[in-house]
């Protein structure tokens, strides 16, 4: 059985049968939870000290649900959603972190999901192109890009959209030129440009300048 | 992408000690680089232990200068307060390169650890000394636009490293401290951290098997306030360097006291260039002065037959850098 979880069996009493003492030498999982608070609480529950191989079964918050996802470690973020939690709104565009179509975010950050592993992302709030809209009420994102024609075949237009966001909640769309900068990690091979910057600047409070 | 048993650890101590083979198993942390290796075939880990819970955070003054902890992030670092008064140089190399999403997930130790773009070594169905040491060297003869003129030989003339932020580290004097398996620390220079490709361009740093990046540490001096980072690319953003430069002055009554200068895209690794730093110092901050430190840097380039045209390029724009550190 694992050393990290059960002291040694020849670990001494406690001299003094103190609080103190005892979670000292009890170690393992007691010692964990006083441990430094680096990390929160849920991360250090998942999956510290377990050795995860082959196909297993964990639990991944996406859109404020609990979703139970059973995958080997290899398998990323991408591909759990698409293939196991049937979230397809998230597209697969390079798989290499070069075209920003797999755009999520990740307790708030956006983040790759083709870079992300599955099994590292425990305890943790996704956030997908699905988990936007407050039931039939757009994001407001989602609204300008309609309005301002923002795609034409739509398949980056979801990474776009998470990308969108996450820039004006950053701060970080402020001028076309801070935007464009900024949103230059999503990728459109239709070139609808001009009109992805309109939206996001609309929604960062002022029309963009073209 | 070939399975891998995955685990998580708390402490140096630990990681070091899951390893079940310190050579096959890796540590990962924003996984940026090594999921994007380990899907082209082109590493492959039975093993990876996951580091993120290790204290190697933090962004604080201590004596030696700015420490930053390995495992911060690049959207962080390149927004600290504390690196883009003191540092410039160092956040604009963090905010230009990449991608907001990609510098959100990637650590500063994974940063430093990145390895080349050289297509033939990212693409397994040719040779490279690289990837299988004794292969042979298709770059040599074949498209090399945008791999190195310095330090390259007849093995290989990858950029090693092909990424920003150590251009800018390497320009200002930055430590790297390690942790090894049995939880020993040493200090590194930046500058020695990087191996030249020689006869043995597989072996790319002087990083051991299990040995973990703790920090970085940067001395804070006149001349990392007044510094820049200039990127040239193919296209405007979130593309690797074709040239770039890190320079620091200390500038007074229009003499150069001190200079720092590291070149980007061009070196087989991060290019100190300390020839350059020669022909700044003690000499008036006029574009003379900048052209014959920007002639200086090149003198040792060794170009192949599609990128000769980075000698020139990594000339102006050192000399651009120098013109807008010394107008700042």
């Amino acid at each position: 059985m694992s050393s990290d979880l059960f002291p040694p069996a020849d670990t001494p009493s406690p001299a003094d049968n103190s609080r103190r003492s005892f979670l000292k030498q009890s170690g393992g999982i007691l010692g964990l939870a006083l441990a430094p608070p680096l990390v929160s609480q849920a991360e250090r529950l998942t999956a510290y000290s377990k050795v995860v191989a082959g196909t297993t079964e964990f639990t991944l918050r996406v859109n404020g649900q609990a979703r139970t996802v059973r995958a080997e470690p290899r398998v990323t973020l991408l591909d759990a959603l698409r293939e196991r939690l049937d979230l397809t709104g998230t597209k697969k565009g390079c798989d290499h972190g070069q075209c920003g179509a797999c755009t999520v975010h990740i307790d708030g950050q956006r983040t790759l999901a083709c870079l992300s592993l599955a099994v590292m992302q425990q305890g943790k709030e996704i956030t997908t192109i699905e988990g936007l809209a407050q039931g039939t009420e757009l994001h407001p994102m989602q609204a300008a890009f309609i309005k301002h024609d923002g795609f034409q075949c739509g398949y980056c237009t979801p990474g776009q959209i998470m990308s969108g966001v996450a820039c004006v909640r950053e701060g970080h769309a402020d001028t076309d030129d801070q935007a464009r900068e900024w949103m230059s990690g999503n990728l459109c091979r239709c070139g609808a440009y001009p009109n992805i910057l309109a939206a996001v600047r609309e929604v960062a409070g002022q029309p963009s300048k073209g | 992408m070939n399975d891998f048993s995955y685990t998580q650890a708390a402490s140096a101590k630990e990681a070091t000690g899951r390893l079940k083979d310190q050579a096959q198993a890796a540590y990962i942390a924003g996984g940026t680089t090594l999921l994007d290796l380990m899907k082209a075939n082109l590493q492959e880990h039975p093993q990876l232990v996951d580091i993120n819970l290790l204290p190697f955070k933090g962004i604080e003054q201590t004596k030696d200068g700015l420490r930053i902890g390995a495992l911060e992030r690049m959207s962080v670092v390149g927004e600290h307060p504390l690196v883009v008064q003191a540092f410039p140089a160092i956040s604009q190399s963090l905010l230009l390169a990449a991608s907001p999403q990609l510098r959100n997930m990637a650590s500063i130790g994974g940063n430093i650890l990145q390895r080349t773009r050289c297509g033939y070594f990212r693409d397994a169905a040719f040779p490279c000394n690289k990837r299988v040491p004794g292969s042979g060297c298709p770059a040599q003869t074949g498209d090399n636009h945008n791999l190195a003129i310095l330090g390259v030989s007849d093995s290989c003339i990858a950029n090693s490293y092909p990424g920003d932020l150590s251009v800018a580290l390497a320009a200002f004097d930055a430590v790297l401290t390690l942790e090894n398996a049995k939880g020993k620390q040493r200090r590194v220079p930046l500058t020695e951290f990087y191996l030249l490709p020689g006869t043995t361009p597989q072996k790319e740093t002087v990083l051991e098997p299990g040995e973990l990046i703790v920090a970085v540490t940067i001395p804070t001096a006149a001349h990392t306030q007044r510094s820049t980072y200039l990127k040239v690319r193919e296209r405007s953003s979130y593309a690797y360097a074709l040239a770039s430069a890190a320079v620091g002055l200390d500038v007074q009554a229009g003499t150069i006291r001190a200079a720092r200068v590291a070149l980007g895209g061009v070196g087989a690794q991060p290019w100190r260039s300390r020839e350059a730093e020669q022909a700044l110092v003690g000499q008036p901050a006029t574009d003379a002065t900048f052209r014959a430190a920007a002639a200086a840097a090149l003198r040792g380039a060794q170009p192949r037959e599609h990128n000769r045209y980075k000698v020139e390029l990594a000339q102006n724009t050192l000399v651009r850098a120098l013109q807008q550190v010394a107008a700042g």
